[in-house]
């Protein structure tokens, strides 16, 4: 391991901060709270020097990987750059210091940023209306298939009990619908990595509520039957769900309402640009068609004449038939600003070629790669790709191996093992943000580990040997997990 | 791959045994145990739960994915393996064994005849390897 726990280095009476004297008369704990509140014996918290504590979180900022140390092509993750420019926007006085209950007439701009920001999400995605409310991917689909279910108990339609969900879904979709009360059916793949359009003709039917669908989808590749998909699937009397997981790759050249969506979640902490991972915050604003607006969670920002020839903007609590509210005030609002900031420094012609050079590296990549590993689809692919590293199987040599092994050299691995139809999945998505330079020294660092496999598998299958812990054991912490933290002696 | 030739296999990779009784026992296949990785939790049904042939039962999860487990035949179940909610890691160990999944009571034995042989199973498998999406 990498030195003693915080815990420790302690010493009982040590402290970093100097307290100043007591000028108020001291209370026992005892006489404030009742007994069952507190504790048999003390915390055991660590007592430290200040000069301990500062080496203690910088030693943990040093061991964090992020976008910002190297590069990270976390397939499905678009791990792109975070312009800090987004940072000192969303940390203006005017947004951050904002109180959620504050009357309208005093965060007009807030509010007005709200407006406009689901203004462009409606261009981009070709929706009508959208929710900001979501707080994430998974939660923008538990909205938008509540919005669809919402929709066929309106018009009666109960008997509806069914979602579609292909074969090289998100783990989210299926588990979306189960939230929703609905029954998962999976469609299968065809060759060429789309929608079988014969097993979704044989499976859809007057008990489908709607088909789950992200396009581009998690194999990189465009769906280029969407509009059929899109028409089988209404003329069957179902709905359907765009996961905008990928929406990185079609900014501004392709608008999910225009292929057939009723209803999209974008993740403006992947395709705009805000920091995420480690658990967030995200956002997942919802979209939806005309017919669905009325099921949108509400507030929503409105904008009228204030009387005296400017705009007012204001929250609209209206809507009877909405799904209610799914979270607390407005979204996160932080996050919310971040993207503003993108798409308003991108502009239209940005925006695009944002998605142009996200697509061009992940296919760059992928021509560099392709012969060094199996490529189950061998097409031109959008912002992502997915390798098997099956070629390699003979030598012992896993795709979490090759995951491992990237860590010695410095990179964020990529996402193993999903798509789940893909035998030892490698999902790669380099984003634009990434130079030429950088794809070469990874694509290199790529075929030096397939290199390895061969003629030294060991050192692979053994990696990673140059981080703070080598390989963990994942199988014995999943069956035998230690979840706490107990301090010997104590 | 180990392909034990008394027992009868769906293409889903669960294998069926007939035993004593007119009981079923199913688990996975040797091929499927592999291609999952150490299998850390296994989930089961109550016994007395009835499926139909292919309608999922359970599932196993490896450290890659959580894999659902399909009915080879319809039938009620009437016993689970108890042992693998301790020990998950007999399904790597002992597939054809120990760790054996469940023991139905088929509603109709005919289906039986719609799995595939020993011989069958082996020549699905090489197919397997040389799929072109796969």
């Amino acid at each position: 391991m990498s030195g003693p726990l915080i815990f420790e280095i302690g010493s009982p009476g040590r402290t970093a901060a100097a307290l100043p004297e007591n000028d108020v008369p001291a209370q026992r704990v005892e006489e404030m709270l009742p007994p069952a509140m507190l504790r048999e014996e003390p915390a055991g918290l660590p007592e430290v020097s200040e000069l301990d504590l500062v080496r203690h979180y910088t030693g943990l900022s040093r061991k964090n990987y992020g976008v910002d140390t190297g590069f990270y092509p976390l397939g499905s993750c678009t791990m792109k750059y975070n312009p800090k420019v987004n940072e000192d926007v969303a940390a203006l006085a005017g947004f951050s210091g904002l109180h959620p209950y504050l009357p309208g007439e005093l965060c007009q701009g807030a509010l007005q940023l709200m407006y406009e920001l689901e203004k462009y999400l409606c261009e981009i995605a070709g929706m009508d209306r959208f929710t900001l409310q979501p707080a994430a991917g998974a939660h923008g689909e538990l909205t938008g298939m509540l919005i669809i279910r919402a929709y066929h108990m309106q018009r009666g339609d109960a008997r509806r009990n069914k979602v579609l969900v292909p074969d090289s879904a998100h783990g989210t979709n299926p588990a979306t619908a189960a939230m929703c009360g609905y029954k998962t059916v999976e469609i299968k793949s065809d060759s060429r990595g789309g929608v079988d359009l014969d097993d979704l003709r044989r499976l859809v039917g007057d008990d489908t509520a709607g088909l789950m669908l992200t396009n581009p989808n998690t194999l990189g590749l465009f769906d280029e039957n969407i509009a059929q998909i899109a028409r089988i699937v209404h003329e069957a009397g179902g709905l359907v769900y765009c996961d905008g997981a990928n929406m990185n790759a079609i900014m501004g050249i392709a608008r999910p309402g225009d292929m057939g969506f009723d209803v999209v979640h974008f993740n403006l902490h992947k395709t705009f640009s805000t920091p995420h991972g480690g658990g967030g915050p995200g956002s997942g604003p919802v979209g939806v068609k005309d017919i669905l607006v009325p099921y949108l969670p509400r507030p929503l920002v409105e904008c009228r004449d204030n009387g005296t020839g400017g705009k007012e903007y204001y929250l609209d609590y209206g809507g009877e038939q909405s799904i209610g509210r799914v979270k607390a005030f407005y979204g996160n609002f932080g996050v919310m600003v971040k993207a503003y900031a993108y798409i308003r420094m991108l502009g239209a012609t940005g925006l695009k070629e944002a998605s142009r050079y996200a697509v061009l590296n992940a296919n760059y990549l992928k021509e560099k790669l392709k012969d060094t590993y199996h490529l189950p689809y061998d097409r031109t692919c959008m912002h992502e790709f997915v390798l098997s590293a099956r070629n390699l199987k003979d030598t012992g040599v896993r795709a979490l191996d090759i995951a491992k092994r990237l860590l010695d050299y410095g990179y964020h691995p990529p996402t193993v093992y999903f798509p789940l139809i893909v035998e030892e999945a490698l999902m790669i998505e380099p984003t634009e943000t990434e130079s030429k330079e950088t794809l070469d020294r990874f694509a290199e660092a790529m075929q030096r580990i397939a290199r390895e496999a061969v003629e030294n598998p060991e050192l692979v299958t053994g990696a990673p040997r140059c981080t703070p812990v080598q390989r963990l054991d994942e199988v014995t912490a999943a069956r035998k997990p230690v979840l706490r933290y107990r301090q010997e002696n104590a | 791959m180990k392909v034990p030739e008394n027992l009868n296999y769906s293409k889903e990779h669960e294998w069926a045994e007939q035993r004593e009784g007119g009981v079923i026992r199913v688990g996975v296949t040797d091929y499927a145990q592999d291609a999952m990785g150490d299998v850390v939790f296994v989930e089961l049904p109550e016994t007395g739960q009835s499926f139909a042939a292919g309608e999922s039962f359970g599932s196993l999860e490896s450290v890659k994915a959580v894999s659902d487990c399909y009915m080879p035949v319809g039938g009620t179940v009437t016993a689970v393996n108890e042992a693998l909610l301790d020990a998950p890691e007999l399904v790597n160990k002992d597939p054809y064994g120990e760790g054996w999944l469940i023991e139905v009571e088929p509603s109709d034995e005919q289906e039986l005849e719609n799995l595939l042989s020993a011989e069958e199973y082996k020549q699905y498998l090489t197919t397997l390897k040389d799929e072109g999406g796969d």
